[in-house]
């Protein structure tokens, strides 16, 4: 069944890989699932974002240039403000970064794609749809405008009762399905398929710092989705979780919001971080100083920022030991970053600094991001925090850190990069004015309006009086942003003039040591014709005689086999090949799953909901579908993988990447419920209009009934497993697991439906949405019980092949744990309303 | 250098810059102190930048992780710890812990989109407060509908006005006069126009200044 390796013959390696790997033109582009076609195409559809948002931006500026050059009303201009900022953080920033790191991954770690490439695509769709959603809604002048961080209760339907808010909360949601895959993606990517041998100590620093901002997505994001989801319920069903008058607290809506929208701005940064981490040692022409040191400082960064979102929130009103834990925690975060930025320094004083337009763009980034750090740790002061909270002051400072600490990087790195993409290099001579422009034009913007702010200008004004004494600073800033516009524009010409005429190169134009340069540039489909065996840090690459050895054939898996698309499994810490992963090839499935996905978005926002209930169905049957023809119907064995070492297929192993997708959406999930249950503590502990006047509480019979079936469900889960091991049939087992799941489903949507009045206290709605919760995760269940089934049937399953039962287990337990949870919290927190007052 | 001829440049009805109670002037006095200090970081983080690029023998004696450890770690946290322990000492001092006699109390009501002021004597002003000149009054701040912030710069920090929650904050005006006060917090279409003025008059005219607007704003 294996072909015999052509050792010798690079180009008949190339065509053999290349007739399995390449994604074919026209209209065969919409199959595409390649990490190097997709990555390019979330930088090319963040960037067309970035114009849209830069745009808005030049309205802005026109609107506020003087006391007297208003030339929309509040209304609009509220749009354009919202539309502004989430267009920036939603679908520039976060997909900007996630196509550097779709393309760059692989490559770095030495291998040919990253662990889902068909989520990859579906992620691509959701994000390209969700974010055409809000562009549509704001030509059709119905565009969110609550400001981008959309507080309650202006964005309830109370304040805001058409369709603006609708359109932010299930257009950022379903882009958000585009992160939370991304960051599964990512995580299990670089946890699994690194190059063989590359321990996790050798790995290139920037595969730490994406390792570590995935991590952040997966459970900085959750708190973000819980709080959208709960806002839409209430905009849509009425249900009371943040309006005062019924037991909600718009608070909740901030802790939830900023639980997320902190550790989102490190999930911004920290890629770009890497970034810079990667071009400095190149430019420097010595490896990173402080490799470890610069990776605990990450590690802290991390940690430290989801312990900070509070001082977002240093004027609602909270108690005087928070605020001193807040302020001592956002300053403390200055330090890691310092530790990084002297880690560059040293690293350019070890080396011979050689200067090319990357490090112009890095000069601007260090310049602007470390002011941006300094007004950064002025607002975590408190006393001054108050005055300068939600003036042009803040605006200023955010534009610092954000443009300086990810747009100029970002720039640097696509100087950086683009010949990689393109095999072509820069002749120069726009990108240096373009960079004075954009510099000298950001600075002349935002460095005023600190002070604009500070003579008490409020953000977020269409207008303003003119013995305010603020018209000629804005002028000042508005002038500053068109020359930063002509800047952008001369950037684009020239990324424009390199793609199409920028001079070939043979091979790593920058005297790179890191593995993306051992390959041809631009990059084939397959990136790599064999595996590089990593013995050294990654880091410390010659790229030149390793990209002719790989291209040979002389590494890893350097054959074409059974049309398989093939990389390999590692192991997490030492990066010894375990198993060979069969990747799924180029379909159209993901572009079906996304289209249904959006078509099941659009009935929630135009309000069919028993339609959209029809395409949820569509869109989780079509999911279920990708799996049909993948997997094997009869054991294989361990098959060669090269240097005289075997492996078995990822079907056959233990636990390969989709083992640890389960057990890390599992772990997101938790989060998103974790969040849930912290909510409806915080509302009896803090919201006013409490206790309710009747309170609800589940009935212990359906409660007994709900607890048994979940647990039976996670036990026949486990014995279907052994069973199958053991080489006997797991249907009945699988039927057990199955009907104890709907059991479970039905008793919590039977407790949920028994909810007395959902609509007339924050009490009930909360007990209603976590009991509701129990009964979707069941279903689940149901499905993955039922899938199992049907793999059982079509003959995917054997004593060796049990990886879908195994996966199945995951979330059978899974959500037996979360349900036992959740009936324990459901009853606690309906004995607490009914017997317990508050500390207040 | 390019921040010298602004400074003159500091005035205004709503600047923060030209304090006019004790709230305000520790937080200009803060921001003073902190802008020149790291004006400073900023020139030797920039000069040691500069010194890696064109000059790196120098550096490179030093040691690499020196640079690290006493760029990175040692002079920020000095910094920080000071930086944080003197701004929680301020914030102490400007809090409203209960006091004997119990400070003047106005409420302060946002909805979209006027700020409606109560005084302890029943009266009420809208658009317009008036406060005592030379004495602690406490505002406690809260809202009808949506989020507002209720924010007079030259006197002090702001608070925002939730609904279901009241906020307290203590403001002194030092001398009498007309500043302004703004919404702070975006609130819809009225956001930028929902400004309020503040007369601060000695404490003697008091009672005649809020019986002349009270009767006005009388409902």
């Amino acid at each position: 069944m294996t072909d015999k390796p052509p050792m010798d013959s690079p180009i008949r390696l190339h065509k053999q890989l290349a007739a399995i790997w390449d994604t074919p033109p026209g209209w065969g582009r919409l199959s595409a699932v390649n990490h190097t076609i997709l990555g390019k195409r979330f930088m090319i559809a963040a960037f067309v974002f970035f114009a849209i948002g830069g745009l808005l931006a030049m309205l802005i500026r026109v609107q506020i240039a003087t006391s007297g050059t208003a030339f929309v009303g509040p209304d609009v201009y509220a749009q354009i403000f919202t539309m502004h900022g989430t267009v920036m953080m939603f679908l520039f920033a976060i997909p900007m970064f996630e196509g550097l790191a779709i393309y760059l991954l692989p490559k770095i770690l030495g291998t040919r794609d990253l662990a889902f490439p068909r989520l990859t695509a579906y992620g691509f769709w959701c994000y390209v749809f969700g974010g055409s959603i809000l562009i549509v809604a704001m030509l059709a002048g119905v565009a969110p405008n609550s400001g981008w961080f959309m507080y309650t209760p202006l964005s309830s339907s109370t304040y805001t009762p058409g369709i603006n808010a609708d359109v932010w909360l299930l257009g950022i949601t379903f882009v958000e399905i585009s992160a939370m895959s991304a960051a599964i993606e990512i995580t299990v990517s670089i946890l699994k398929l690194r190059a063989p041998h590359m321990s996790i100590e050798r790995m290139p620093i920037m595969a730490w710092y994406l390792l570590i901002t995935a991590l952040m997505m997966l459970f900085g994001f959750p708190p973000l989705i819980l709080g959208s989801i709960l806002l839409e319920l209430e905009r849509a069903f009425d249900l009371p979780f943040f309006d005062p008058t019924r037991g909600g607290d718009s608070l909740l809506w901030q802790h939830l919001f900023w639980l997320f929208g902190h550790p989102e701005v490190y999930i911004i940064f920290l890629p770009a971080a890497g970034a810079v981490s990667m071009m400095i040692p190149t430019f420097a022409r010595h490896e990173l100083v402080g490799y470890r040191s610069v990776i605990v400082a990450v590690i802290a960064v991390a940690f430290l920022s989801f312990g900070l979102w509070v001082h977002h929130m240093f004027t609602v009103g909270i108690p005087h030991l928070a605020l001193a834990f807040f302020s001592a925690a956002s300053g403390l975060v200055a330090i890691p970053t310092a530790v990084q930025i002297f880690a560059w320094i040293a690293t350019l004083a070890q080396g011979r600094p050689r200067y090319d337009v990357p490090m112009l763009y890095l000069g601007g980034f260090f310049v602007i991001f470390i002011l941006g750090g300094l007004t950064g740790v002025m607002l975590a002061m408190v006393p001054f925090n108050w005055q300068a909270h939600d003036t042009h002051f803040v605006v200023a400072h955010l534009h610092y850190v954000l443009v300086g600490g990810f747009v100029f990087p970002m720039m640097a790195a696509i100087y950086y990069w683009l010949p990689h993409m393109t095999g072509r290099l820069s002749d120069h001579r726009l990108s240096v004015p373009a960079f004075w422009l954009i510099f000298g034009g950001f600075n002349v913007t935002f460095f005023l309006m600190h002070l604009t702010g500070l003579l008490g200008m409020p953000r977020r004004v269409a207008t303003y009086p003119a013995e305010a004494g603020w018209d000629w600073l804005n002028l000042l800033s508005s002038v500053g942003s068109f020359l930063m516009t002509i800047g952008f524009a001369l950037f684009v010409m020239d990324l424009v003039v390199q793609v199409r005429f920028g001079k070939p190169f043979r091979r790593n134009p920058w005297h790179a040591r890191t593995l993306e340069w051992a390959m041809p540039t631009p990059p084939p489909s397959y990136a790599f014709a064999s595996l590089p065996k990593v013995t050294d840090r990654a880091d410390r690459i010659d790229a030149d005689s390793e990209a002719a050895a790989l291209a040979a054939g002389r590494g890893y898996l350097g054959q074409a086999r059974n049309g398989w698309q093939e990389i390999l499994d590692v192991d997490m810490s030492s990066g010894r090949p375990l198993a060979i992963v069969v990747l799924p090839r180029r379909t159209y499935k993901p572009l079906v799953s996304g289209l249904l996905t959006g078509c099941f978005v659009l009935c929630l926002l135009f309000k069919f909901y028993w339609l959209s209930l029809l395409f949820l169905a569509f869109a989780i049957a079509s999911l279920l579908a990708w799996s049909a023809g993948t997997g094997l119907k009869e054991d294989m064995g361990d098959l060669p993988i090269g240097h005289g070492e075997m492996a078995p297929t990822h079907w056959e192993s233990d636990r390969p990447p989709s083992w640890w997708a389960m057990a890390l959406a599992c772990s997101a999930d938790a989060t998103l419920y974790a969040s849930l249950l912290f909510g409806a503590l915080f509302l009896w502990l803090v919201a006013p209009g409490w206790p309710p006047e009747t309170v609800a509480g589940p009935a212990i019979a359906p409660v007994i009934v709900a607890a048994i079936a979940v647990v039976l469900a996670a036990m026949a889960g486990r014995r279907a497993v052994s069973a199958l091991q053991q080489q006997v049939a797991p249907k009945l087992w699988l039927l057990t697991a199955g009907l104890a799941q709907l059991v479970a489903s039905l008793a919590f949507g039977f407790m949920a439906a028994q909810v007395p009045e959902p609509t007339s206290h924050a009490q009930q709605a909360t007990l209603f949405v976590i009991l509701a919760y129990g009964g979707i995760r069941a279903a689940i269940g149901v499905l993955l019980a039922g899938f199992g089934l049907w793999r059982n049937h079509a003959g995917y399953l054997s004593a060796r092949r049990s990886l879908d039962l195994r996966i199945g287990r995951i979330w059978h337990d899974y959500s037996c744990a979360t349900g036992i949870v959740g009936l324990m919290a459901a009853m606690l927190l309906a004995y607490l309303a009914g017997n317990v007052e508050a500390p207040r | 250098m390019a921040v010298l001829p602004l400074l003159a440049a500091c005035g205004g009805p709503f600047s923060a810059l030209e304090p006019e109670g004790p709230s305000a002037r520790g937080a200009a006095t803060l921001w003073w102190i902190m802008l020149a200090g790291f004006a400073a970081i900023f020139l030797m983080v920039s000069a040691v930048l500069a010194l890696a690029l064109w000059k790196p023998r120098t550096l490179r004696t030093f040691g690499a992780e020196r640079t690290m450890v006493w760029g990175g770690l040692v002079i920020p946290s000095v910094i920080l710890t000071v930086l944080v322990a003197a701004a929680l000492a301020l914030g102490e001092r400007l809090l409203a812990v209960p006091s004997d006699p119990a400070p003047l109390r106005i409420e302060a009501i946002a909805r979209q989109w006027v700020w409606e002021f109560r005084y302890p004597d029943g009266r009420a002003t809208s658009g317009r407060l008036v406060m005592p000149v030379g004495e602690d009054v406490d505002f406690a701040v809260t809202s009808e509908d949506v989020i507002h912030a209720f924010w007079i710069p030259r006197l002090g920090g702001k608070i925002d006005a939730i609904p279901g929650h009241e906020n307290v904050v203590r403001l002194r005006a030092d001398r009498a006069g007309v500043y302004g006060g703004v919404c702070a917090e975006f609130c819809g279409d009225g956001h930028a126009p929902m400004r309020f003025s503040v007369e601060a008059v000695e404490q003697g005219d008091f009672e005649a200044r809020l019986a002349e607007f009270g009767a006005e704003g009388q409902q």
